[in-house]
């Protein structure tokens, strides 16, 4: 598999995260279409790496520092969103409407 | 493989999170294929251990055991749905008129060269990552304790 089929791995993806994250209701589900998108990103990032000429370890470098970046993102993510499920009883993005003022 | 996994993920319930780990560990995998072992042992680590641990822990506490299925997309489905085909036909065209001829097979990295990449051309992100973490731990344990004290003031 060359380059090519990493990218289009990664960009099918990052659009399965996209339609994920804009299409589902549950705020967990949510945060993992978030995940997916990351992820999506990160093996571009090491398939970049792997196959393109500047022979340095730059992609793989980024990839470790955006899961870094992606765990704190989750971890408070998470956080939010139990602290707000434990208020309102309900996972349901669309029941959070009355969070507008 | 590892979008056949995520397809899957856009389901219902519990099902969405043990697709969203097979597909983390099919990445894994892909890591190790690029010759970035230690890339795929960090997505190991990271998201199979700690974030689907954390996600399926969110989801355990969340559902309390209600097996009422609400349906699991909005109406926002056809916009989503254009969307994500946008960027992916974006993307993928770009991908296919772009002259990838400079590519070239896969150089293994080791393990000491990534090392020191780390700690010395990105020592500077390597530590604001560090106090990132620190933030976003202080952040989660404060959400987390919220509810307690008020319910303790009460």
């Amino acid at each position: 598999m060359g380059l090519e089929g990493y990218l289009v791995v990664s960009t099918l993806l990052f659009a399965i995260g996209a339609f994920g994250f804009m299409a589902r209701r549950n705020a967990i589900l949510m945060l993992i279409s978030i995940e997916l998108m990351f992820n999506a990103v990160n093996l571009s990032l090491v398939a970049f790496n792997a196959f393109l000429p500047p022979d340095s370890n730059a992609g793989s470098v980024f990839a470790l520092m955006i899961m870094a970046v992606a765990a704190a993102e989750v971890t408070v993510g998470l956080a939010l969103v139990i602290a707000i499920i434990r208020t309102r009883q309900t996972a349901e993005v669309d029941q959070y409407a009355d969070l507008k003022e | 493989m590892g979008a056949g996994a995520a397809v899957v993920t856009l389901r219902n319930i519990i099902h969405s999170a043990v697709a969203m780990m097979i597909c983390f560990g099919s990445l894994a995998g892909m890591y190790a294929l690029l010759g970035a072992p230690i890339v795929a042992a960090a997505q190991v680590l990271i998201y199979l251990g700690a974030i689907s641990v954390l996600i399926l822990f969110a989801i355990m506490l969340t559902q309390a055991g209600d097996a009422n299925l609400p349906a699991p997309f909005h109406r926002q489905v056809p916009f989503a749905v254009v969307i994500s085909l946008a960027i992916a036909g974006l993307v993928g065209w770009a991908v296919f008129q772009t002259d990838w001829n400079a590519a070239v097979t896969a150089a293994r990295a080791a393990v000491e060269d990534i090392a020191n990449a780390v700690f010395t051309t990105y020592a500077l992100p390597f530590e604001i990552i560090s106090l990132l973490l620190l933030v976003a731990i202080i952040g989660a344990i404060y959400l987390a304790r919220r509810p307690e004290e008020d319910e303790r003031a009460n």
